[in-house]
């Protein structure tokens, strides 16, 4: 496939074309052992990921574990670099970037995974039995609750849209991802763009208010929650439920006409030396005991329980959740005059105004 | 060795394995004719997909401001996505042969067509992959020329609609095979149930009943039942023949043999020199007696024997008549007597069993000695298109009743103690198994003519 990369990701490749400039933290075996080091590239922070490296090493003491963290980017740019040139750079890639992800499989460069006990997985969390979903992370509004009375909260896009047109009070006064510097941000727009109609007239409001841009979930959170910031658009609901946790000062809304759900996926490059351990490590993730460390000590849902883990945030009915397949079709937002087109017309529609 | 004589000696192990031959040959036939379809039906379906994908993208190819754009449709991925599990690849050409769009390393099709659409196999970075090549031609103001639209993917799905169209087939001829065996296993049984009625039948006879078969049989075997009554038949003229013969033969011999017991003892008591000679003479001509009857059972029983199995074979019947002169001649006749014969000039050809003409010929003559007067006459002639053998004497003949039965076994002359009586007998077993007739009569000049009518060989007959 053509290179299609954003330029933040070229600048990337030039400066650091493998993972080794990414933050590396090693966690040797807890038994002296002569077993392989599990190389996990990943883009979770360190801190939200530690729990489940832990409960792994004690269940299997003989594995080492070196935890690559990086950007999605980053990691994008060294997976397609990787897969064409068939370059050895990890065991284990864990990522929200599902495009990439996808690309990387359809490309042939991943492992099948067969005798994972993915049994139980749904059928939109896998694809040819080389790439699982392991969590359930739906994309939210997040709004400041003391800017918002409780009766004029919007349940979804079409409340949204009629809340921005109604008075000048939001100019300058809502978030979202800057799709020219966020894979996830730009991937949200993407499927949104192809769910409903609601998508034009959204950025039509967008543009009108002035929306400010970010490229970071924290930054969107950080604004929202100090009143910089009334509404937070398309923000990854696993942050945002796990800041709301914290600080009372956030509200959340999963759109009651659809909200979008994706996956942190999980897949074995053909590449890898240590294919056994990552074989075990995502089948520890699905086992019932990984399951419970994602949601109790990581403020993730587990891909398993999906709706059911999500059911006391909603704002709809169970059936506005809609999780993103993992097919071919995520090829589609890959394709360089698909995102050329895609993001000028959104350039023009929300006539940026980038976030300080 | 035990399995082929099971094969050669089961009729249902024998159809059952025939059958289960070909069923073998139509399975296999049957089972790659299945795959075949398979794979075309299954070609067929998802070339669709490829080409309605293709479609799909073709559709959204557009000029902007100048430029050729695609807007990738998701809808055409989605299609695709119909077959799970299969990688896909796309690649769309300008109308300059540049790449606009897509994975550069998906070859084109190398055949020219004219046609909008190609669907081609190539490999994609060493993967086999199915493609379909769409064109289209674009005809703006600022840019006309052909755009191509590819789509490609792995072939796993086809594959597994092959492979599981081909297995229900498979299934599906497995359990007819099966079926039609156990069938052909089971009307094999049905069709040879009167074999074992006939058995059951046979097996249940009286030891000593050899009478025919009159059970019903299945045409297909008729002959062969007709081929076991024929031979029971056989069997069953030979016992009795054997029966008689033997009957015959302890009758025949205890009357001489008590006769010379009592002349024996008779002798023993006589003192007379000239009466014990005289009843010596008398034991002496009993002997003679005795000793014919047994040369004749036995020529008898020789001719018994020879009458079914020994083929008949076409014979000069003057010749038979030479040599059966020579040896009663030799044999038997006194000195002094002879034996005038009148033979034609030609060949009087017969269909006969040689050695048993020749008995009956003998026997012929020693009846005409035994009971006529000489000069005996031996004449073989043409008439009427049947061979004449006829002995004659001048003897005062066999009286009217004799005459009628001659040929009944053991009339006999009780003046002439020395005859066995059996002479005629022979004759008339040999005619019977020869076409021929007895006959007698008297001539003019007062011979009697004793003798028998054969038909000719018919000309070119086997010899």
């Amino acid at each position: 496939m053509k290179s299609a990369l954003s330029n933040i990701a070229i600048a990337a490749m030039l400066l650091a074309p493998t993972l080794s400039h990414a933050a590396t933290t090693e966690f040797p075996a807890r038994r002296e052992s002569k077993g392989a080091t599990l190389r996990i590239a990943s883009v979770t922070d360190l801190p939200v990921f530690r729990p489940m490296i832990d409960a792994f090493q004690s269940r299997y003491p003989d594995i080492a574990i070196s935890y690559e963290e990086s950007t999605s980017d980053t990691l994008d740019v060294v997976l397609e670099k990787a897969c064409l040139e068939e370059k050895d750079f990890a065991d284990l890639v864990i990522s929200s970037s599902l495009p990439r992800q996808i690309w990387f499989v359809n490309e042939g460069c991943a492992e099948p995974i067969d005798e994972v006990a993915q049994g139980g997985l749904p059928n939109w969390a896998q694809w040819r039995n080389e790439i699982n979903g392991l969590t359930y992370e739906p994309a939210v509004i997040v709004y400041n609750k003391a800017a918002i009375p409780p009766d004029k909260v919007p349940r979804n896009r079409f409340d949204l849209i009629d809340l921005l047109r109604s008075s000048n009070t939001y100019n300058g006064k809502v978030g979202t991802y800057d799709i020219e510097r966020s894979g996830v941000g730009y991937f949200f727009a993407f499927e949104d763009s192809e769910q409903a109609s609601t998508w034009g007239r959204l950025l039509e409001s967008f543009g009108r208010n002035r929306v400010k841009l970010f490229c970071c979930t924290g930054e969107i959170l950080d604004r929202v929650a100090d009143g910089r910031l009334l509404f937070g658009y398309n923000v990854l609901g696993s942050y945002a439920l796990e800041r709301m946790r914290k600080d009372n000062r956030l509200g959340i809304i999963m759109p009651s006409d659809y909200t979008l759900v994706m996956s942190r996926t999980a897949f074995i490059p053909k590449t890898a030396k240590a294919k056994a351990a990552a074989k075990l490590f995502i089948d520890f993730v699905l086992s019932r005991e990984g399951q419970s460390i994602l949601e109790d000590k990581m403020n993730f849902t587990s891909s398993l329980r999906g709706a059911e883990g999500l059911k006391d945030q909603l704002t709809g009915g169970i059936d506005s959740l809609r999780p993103i397949a993992l097919t071919p079709a995520l090829l589609v937002p890959l394709d360089q005059e698909k995102k050329r087109t895609f993001i000028e017309q959104w350039r023009q529609s929300v006539n940026p105004d980038r976030g300080p | 060795m035990i399995r082929l004589s099971l094969i050669s000696s089961s009729v249902a192990f024998r159809l059952v394995i025939v059958v289960t031959g070909f069923l073998a040959l139509a399975a296999c036939a049957g089972v790659y004719a299945a795959y075949s379809y398979g794979r075309a039906a299954a070609d067929q379906a998802f070339d669709r997909l490829l080409t309605g994908a293709a479609l799909q993208i073709a559709e959204r190819i557009s000029v902007d401001d100048g430029r050729t754009v695609v807007d990738l449709p998701l809808s055409a991925f989605e299609l695709l996505s119909l077959a799970p599990d299969d990688r896909v690849f796309y690649r769309v050409v300008g109308p300059r042969g540049n790449t606009l769009t897509g994975f550069d390393a998906l070859p084109l099709p190398t055949a020219e067509t004219t046609g909008n659409k190609i669907i081609y196999e190539t490999a994609y970075r060493g993967v086999p992959v199915r493609a379909v090549e769409v064109r289209r031609r674009l005809a703006e103001q600022s840019i006309s020329g052909q755009t191509a639209v590819i789509v490609a993917h792995t072939m796993d799905a086809r594959a597994g609609l092959a492979r599981d169209i081909a297995a229900k087939a498979m299934a599906a001829v497995a359990l007819a095979t099966l079926v039609i065996i156990l069938i052909t296993f089971w009307a094999t049984r049905f069709a040879l149930k009167p074999l074992d009625r006939i058995e059951t039948s046979i097996k249940a006879r009286d030891p000593t009943d050899l009478s025919p078969f009159t059970g019903k049989a299945p045409r297909e075997i008729e002959a062969l039942v007709a081929a076991i009554n024929h031979f029971m038949g056989r069997l069953d003229s030979r016992v009795r023949d054997m029966q008689d013969f033997v009957a015959d033969t302890a009758h025949q011999m205890r009357t001489p043999i008590t006769a010379m017991r009592a002349q024996t003892e008779l002798a023993l008591e006589e003192d007379n020199p000239q009466r014990l000679k005289a009843t010596l003479i008398k034991i002496r001509r009993r002997a003679v007696g005795v000793s014919r009857l047994m040369e004749q059972l036995l020529s008898q029983a020789l001719v018994i024997h020879r009458s079914d199995t020994v083929p008949l074979s076409k014979t000069d019947l003057r010749r038979i008549a030479l040599e059966a002169e020579r040896e009663y001649r030799t044999s038997s006749l006194k000195q002094g007597d002879g034996i005038e014969l009148d033979f034609p000039e030609d060949n009087v050809p017969v269909m006969c069993d040689p050695f048993s003409l020749r008995e009956a010929i003998k026997n012929l003559l020693a009846n005409a000695f035994t009971h006529g007067q000489p000069p005996v006459t031996l004449k073989v002639e043409i008439k009427d298109g049947f061979a004449l053998l006829k002995v004659s004497d001048r003897g005062p003949g066999l009286s009217a009743e004799i005459t009628e039965k001659a040929g009944d076994r053991y009339i006999r002359n009780e003046d002439k103690p020395e005859s066995a009586g059996l002479g005629i007998s022979i004759v008339r077993q040999v005619l019977n198994s020869h076409q021929g007739e007895l006959f007698t009569w008297r001539a003019e000049d007062s011979a009697l003519w004793l003798g028998f009518r054969l038909p000719l060989a018919k000309e070119g007959a086997d010899a």
